[in-house]
């Protein structure tokens, strides 16, 4: 039978356990809504965005934008990863990262090139350890999403797309369905499907004046679009980080609340059998005399 | 409409809506010139420099004053949308994101082999996998 004391110092090491698991769940409770929110404030933009640039794009027939261009062979590919910066929220970054490897796996037996963009830290030690080719990285993006530093790592990849160097970027995230559920999600951002861009039907088709011209101004709406698109994703993975995280801290409050039961429990016997035995020691002394 | 002297004033970026509300008269900065919109202005479409966005509110008679670092603006006869950047942009500005970005990954690229590895990378994976399903049924039993 193991020593009574032993049994304490585990109990309350694992008492502190909790009580930790048990702060990061209501700090992850209290993130989720502000982090479902921001993802929720993000929508309408994209959709005025998304809206503007069909207009003018149905109105200008004759132009239409490289991000709409499919090119004919594909030969490099980007894949934009995102994940979380911390670990303990479960299984999502896996998940994701599942997804990623199986889409490279796909792409080098076609034998495509891929150009990886890694935001968050998690995703980005996943791929620099396995010696992906990653063009660009943003990691310790905090709490909030800022559009600001995802400019310069997805401009990376889009200029890339321009200049014909790569011809195709998919989006790997993981999606807010509910709290309890949240899924890895693949999306091909560029080339963009004509119907991508098809406004609202009940919405006025109207002449603009565009200054300074169309062009730039389609040129301008699309890439607004486009990272529209992204930032969403990020919104979209923060939520996603802060519900994962609470299920998992939740799971490991209720363990640790069934293993101090059990240790408990142990304690307990262990200081009866000990009790007794002294009790027993004492009357087979006293017997002897 | 009935009512032809309000527009309808809305100033959304990606991060937040910032503004939505009737109006009599917005002021915005335009890229070729300060503009000044009234009800039933001809469609319009133009990007806007960083500066003040000036509302005259409907039936009252101060203004509200909303920042934005630029962006697009669309003006309709009965509404005016300003999509504004939450970021102070510039092609040379963006330009020179891009490179710190690429300059960061390049760092990181140098001291990695050029193939990726798929058997590893999923070999680990495969492992994260397991020990969560394990301990998935451990909570189940218990």
């Amino acid at each position: 039978m193991a020593g009574f004391k032993e049994i304490r110092t585990k109990i309350k090491s694992v008492e502190s356990t909790r009580k930790i698991t048990k702060a990061m769940e209501m700090v992850a409770v209290s993130k989720m809504r502000k982090a479902q929110d921001r993802m929720r404030a993000s929508r309408p933009y994209a959709e005025r965005v998304r809206n503007i640039a069909g207009h003018l794009a149905e109105a200008n027939p004759d132009y239409v934008h490289p991000f709409m261009i499919r090119h004919e062979t594909l030969r490099r590919a980007g894949l934009i990863v995102v994940s979380t910066d911390k670990g303990l929220c479960g299984g999502m970054n896996t998940n994701v990262l599942r997804l990623t490897t199986n889409r490279m796996r796909d792409y080098a037996q076609a034998g495509v090139a891929v150009d990886a963009v890694a935001v968050g830290g998690k995703g980005a030690g996943f791929l620099n350890r396995f010696g992906a080719h990653v063009v660009s990285q943003v990691v310790q993006l905090g709490d909030v999403p800022h559009l600001e530093r995802l400019i310069g790592p997805v401009k990376v990849l889009t200029d890339a797309y321009l200049n014909n160097e790569i011809d195709e970027i998919r989006l790997l995230y993981t999606r807010f369905v509910n709290t309890m559920t949240q899924v890895p999600a693949e999306e091909l951002l560029i080339p963009m499907g004509a119907e991508t861009l098809r406004p609202d039907r009940s919405a006025l088709r109207l002449d603009y004046i565009c200054e300074p011209d169309p062009q730039t101004v389609i040129d301008d709406l699309v890439t607004n679009y486009v990272e529209a698109l992204i930032y969403r994703a990020v919104a979209e993975n923060m939520a996603s980080e802060q519900a994962a995280r609470r299920l998992a801290m939740k799971a490991a409050t209720d363990n640790a609340g069934s293993v101090i039961d059990e240790l408990r429990l142990k304690y307990n016997k262990s200081r009866q059998a000990s009790i007794t035995q002294e009790i027993t020691e004492i009357v087979s002394g006293a017997a002897a005399v | 409409m009935a009512d032809v002297k309000t527009l309808k004033v809305e100033v959304v970026s990606p991060e937040e809506e910032i503004f939505s509300g009737l109006a009599e008269f917005v002021a915005l900065p335009g890229e070729v010139g300060e503009l000044g919109i009234y009800p039933q202005h001809t469609p319009l479409l133009t990007r806007i420099r960083p500066g003040a966005v000036r509302i005259k509110l409907a039936g009252r008679d101060e203004e509200e004053l909303v920042f934005v670092a630029g962006g697009i603006l669309d003006v309709h006869p009965e509404a005016v949308t300003v999509l504004a950047d939450t970021a102070i942009r510039g092609r040379d500005l963006d330009e020179a994101r891009a490179n710190e970005a690429r300059k960061r990954a390049e760092e990181t690229l140098a001291n990695s082999t050029a193939q990726f590895d798929h058997a590893k990378a999923q070999a680990e994976l495969a492992v994260a996998i397991a020990q969560l399903a394990a301990l998935a049924r451990l909570r189940e039993r218990s």
